[in-house]
This record gives C-alpha cells, sequence and structure tokens, in this order.
C-alpha cells in the first residue's frame, strides 16, 4: 500500500478472529480525506468487520488502523471512546436512537456527551431538523417516527458534531428503495457540504453507486479496488 | 422498434411538423439519443405510405417542415393495440456476461477477475445515472431510474455468480 499523507483512515494487514473463525485475513483499505467509499462484498466476508476495526470498536489481532496518522489500534479503550464520540459519526442499519429521548434530544447527545451545555446543544441539533426535511419532529420520540423519519435522525444525530468520518453500516436496509434514496441523497450532500470522509457498508449497488468509488471484501480481504482498476 | 410508435402517439396528441415531433421525442424518449433528422422524415413517410399518417395542410413555402402530419384511424388503432400489449418480458438468458463467464472457466482465464471489472464498469455507469437522476427532471429520473434498476439485476447476477464460480467451473468442465 502506498504512503499518503491525505488519508485519513488506513487498515494496513488488518486480521481478526472471532474464536477459531478468521474474519479478516490482511484486509487492507486507505481513504483519503473527503473521500466516500462503499465496501461491498457477500454476507460473512467481513465488510462490516473491516469497519468496526477502522471506527475502533474492535481490536484487531494483527495489522494497523490509523486516523489522521495516529494508531487507533493500539490506543487504550478510554482513548478510542473519546475518538469515536468527537471524531466520528455512526449510522447503523436498526435501533439507533435512544427511545426514552425526543428527536431532538437524540440528535444532541454527540454534543451533550462531548460537554456542550443542553441549550447551545438543543439549538445546533435544531438546526438540523430543516437540513434533512425533519422540520416539526423535533418533540418526538423514536416510536413516533416513520422508519425513513428515524433514519434522517440518526443521520443528523451522526453528523451533528461534524466528525471527521461517518461510518455507515448498510444504513438504508431496513428502508424501501424511495426512503432509501431520501436518505442516501441526504448523506452524500451533507458529507460533501460538510467535508466529512465516508465509508459505507452496503450490499445494494444504488447504495454503493453514491459513493466516489467502491472496494469489496471476499474471505476477509480486500480483493479489488476495482474503480481504480478499471482506471488504469 | 418503438419510434414509428412512439410518432404515432405523438400524432395522436395533435397533429405536428416533423420538427415538432423531434424535438418532443428528444424531450420525453430520446435522451442521450437524439432522434437523427433524416430518420424522423423517413419514418414519416413510411408511416404514409402504410396509410397510417396523412399529410395535413401544407403550408406556404419549402421543405418537409412545412407538412403537418396528422393520424389516421389505422395509425391510431395499431397506437392502441400496442400501448394495450405487454412488452416481452424478455429473460437476456444468453447474455455476453455469461458467455464471458462460462468461456474464461473453460479456458481457465480469470473469471472472478472479469466478474470484477464488469462490476466496477457497471458501477461507474449507475454513479453517471445517479449524478443525472440528482440534477434533473423527473422524466430525467425515472428515465435513469429505468437503467439503474436493470443495471442493479445485473449486478445481484454478478455477485450470485461470483459466489458460485467454483461449482460453475466443476459443471463447465466435467
Amino acid at each position: 500500500m502506498s504512503e499518503r499523507d491525505d488519508f485519513i483512515i488506513e487498515a494496513r494487514d488488518v486480521a481478526l478472529s472471532f474464536g477459531e473463525t478468521p474474519a479478516l485475513r490482511g484486509a487492507n483499505l486507505a481513504v483519503a480525506a473527503g473521500e466516500i467509499v462503499a465496501i461491498m462484498g457477500p454476507s460473512g466476508s467481513g465488510k462490516s468487520t473491516l469497519l468496526h476495526c477502522l471506527a475502533g470498536i474492535l481490536t484487531p489481532d494483527s495489522g494497523e488502523v490509523r486516523f489522521d496518522g495516529r494508531r487507533v489500534d493500539t490506543m487504550r479503550e478510554t482513548e478510542r471512546s473519546t475518538l469515536r464520540r468527537d471524531r466520528f459519526g455512526f449510522v447503523f442499519q436498526f435501533g439507533q436512537l435512544v427511545p426514552e429521548l425526543t428527536a431532538a434530544e437524540n440528535v444532541a447527545l454527540p454534543l451533550l456527551l462531548g460537554g456542550a451545555r443542553r441549550a447551545e446543544a438543543l439549538v445546533r441539533a435544531g438546526q438540523w431538523f430543516g437540513r434533512l426535511g425533519l422540520d416539526g419532529l423535533q418533540g418526538r420520540r423514536s416510536g413516533e417516527l416513520s422508519g425513513g423519519q428515524a433514519q434522517r435522525v440518526a443521520l443528523a444525530r451522526a453528523l451533528v458534531a461534524e466528525p471527521g468520518v461517518l461510518f455507515a453500516d448498510e444504513p438504508t436496509g431496513s428502508l424501501d428503495s424511495l426512503t432509501g434514496e431520501q436518505v442516501m441523497d441526504l448523506l452524500v450532500a451533507s458529507a460533501r457540504e460538510q467535508g466529512t470522509t465516508v465509508v459505507i457498508v452496503t450490499h445494494e449497488p444504488r447504495v454503493a453507486a453514491c459513493a466516489d468509488r467502491e472496494v469489496v471484501v471476499r474471505d476477509g480481504k480486500v480483493t479489488s479496488l476495482t474503480t481504480e482498476r478499471l482506471a488504469s | 422498434m418503438t419510434v414509428p410508435l412512439a410518432l404515432l402517439g405523438l400524432l395522436e396528441r395533435e397533429p405536428s411538423h416533423g420538427y415538432d415531433l423531434k424535438r418532443d421525442y428528444d424531450t420525453y424518449f430520446g435522451r442521450g439519443k437524439p432522434l437523427p433528422p433524416g430518420q424522423v422524415y423517413s419514418t414519416l413517410s413510411r408511416l404514409a405510405r402504410d396509410g397510417k399518417v396523412v399529410v395535413g395542410e401544407v403550408e406556404a413555402g419549402t421543405g418537409p417542415d412545412r407538412k403537418r402530419y396528422v393520424i389516421t384511424d389505422l395509425g391510431a388503432t395499431e397506437l392502441e393495440t400496442w400501448l394495450g400489449a405487454p412488452a416481452d418480458a424478455e429473460p437476456h438468458l444468453q447474455t455476453v456476461l455469461f458467455t464471458k463467464v462460462v468461456l474464461a472457466l473453460m479456458l481457465g482465464r480469470d473469471a472472478a477477475g472479469y466478474l470484477d471489472i464488469q462490476r466496477a464498469a457497471h458501477l461507474q455507469r449507475m454513479r453517471e445515472l445517479t449524478e443525472i437522476r440528482r440534477g434533473g427532471s423527473l422524466v430525467d429520473r425515472l428515465l435513469a431510474d429505468h437503467g439503474l434498476f436493470h443495471l442493479e439485476a445485473d449486478l445481484r447476477w454478478i455477485e450470485q455468480t461470483a459466489a458460485r464460480l467454483g461449482a460453475l467451473a466443476d459443471e463447465v468442465n466435467s
């Protein structure tokens, strides 16, 4: 893998097994700042595990993960937890919102956890409701939102603290195609506007087509940097 | 094949000059593939020869654009029949993709590599269509959607086949 200064996040020869079962077998991936990369691959290929290693949720057995030049895999858990809270945003497929909190409180959560005052956090959170077509829904709880609305609230929560990297794991997997498309359009537009790097795991070609390039994970390895191959 | 019928449809809406037909065809049906003017007039000539359109009032001046074409009952009937009939649900059973994969396996070539390159080519085209949908009118978006769904179907086949290459190699080489 080439050395480049503008890679914001990198996995180098990352391996991880769950018990006897290898999930990653020397995976390499480097993502440039501001880039949107889709990770594709069959079920069980290791694509979500790779994303979790990149995001510091899982620690690889071997290899390196770097964010902004810093080793993530060797950080202490408290340090990684702070990194995830302050520099990363997350969107998953299901059940992300805290059901006891309103939509506005859910969006404000990363700011509150980062030490912002409640009033200020709610004002900043509120700004996202108009941007994502959620006006009027600030006071609703997750059970009172449609799937598409809940996913847009989750997207707002992931981006409100202006993270360096947004990690998304099948973000439209539970939505119908039209709603999924709206969520992806908003995700891409918001990320571009903020200059946020996006790493997105998906098995849906239409989602991958929203990315700048795609990589394919097969049997625990990034087997093809396909767009680069096509261009070469 | 649909050009004569599309022109008949535009003429059923209202009698038109060839120029207007070309403009409307390109606007609604010819995105990325405008109809050559010569094809408009040759198609209209054939439709007139077959009694499906007639030349209505001819305006003063010269040139084909002075002619206003009008659909006939025969043309309207053909259009009605075509609109009500389902298009062939083409299964595309012998696609180029399939042929390349099978031949690659038979010849001991890199079938998985071919599928990777094909996936990238499909996704590149999907990216272009996704861009068209983002900035386009509803007509553009729905046309792009048609292409996207077809490419998506191919990609699902590519993934399915990539996961079964070993078994397929055994079968074609047995």
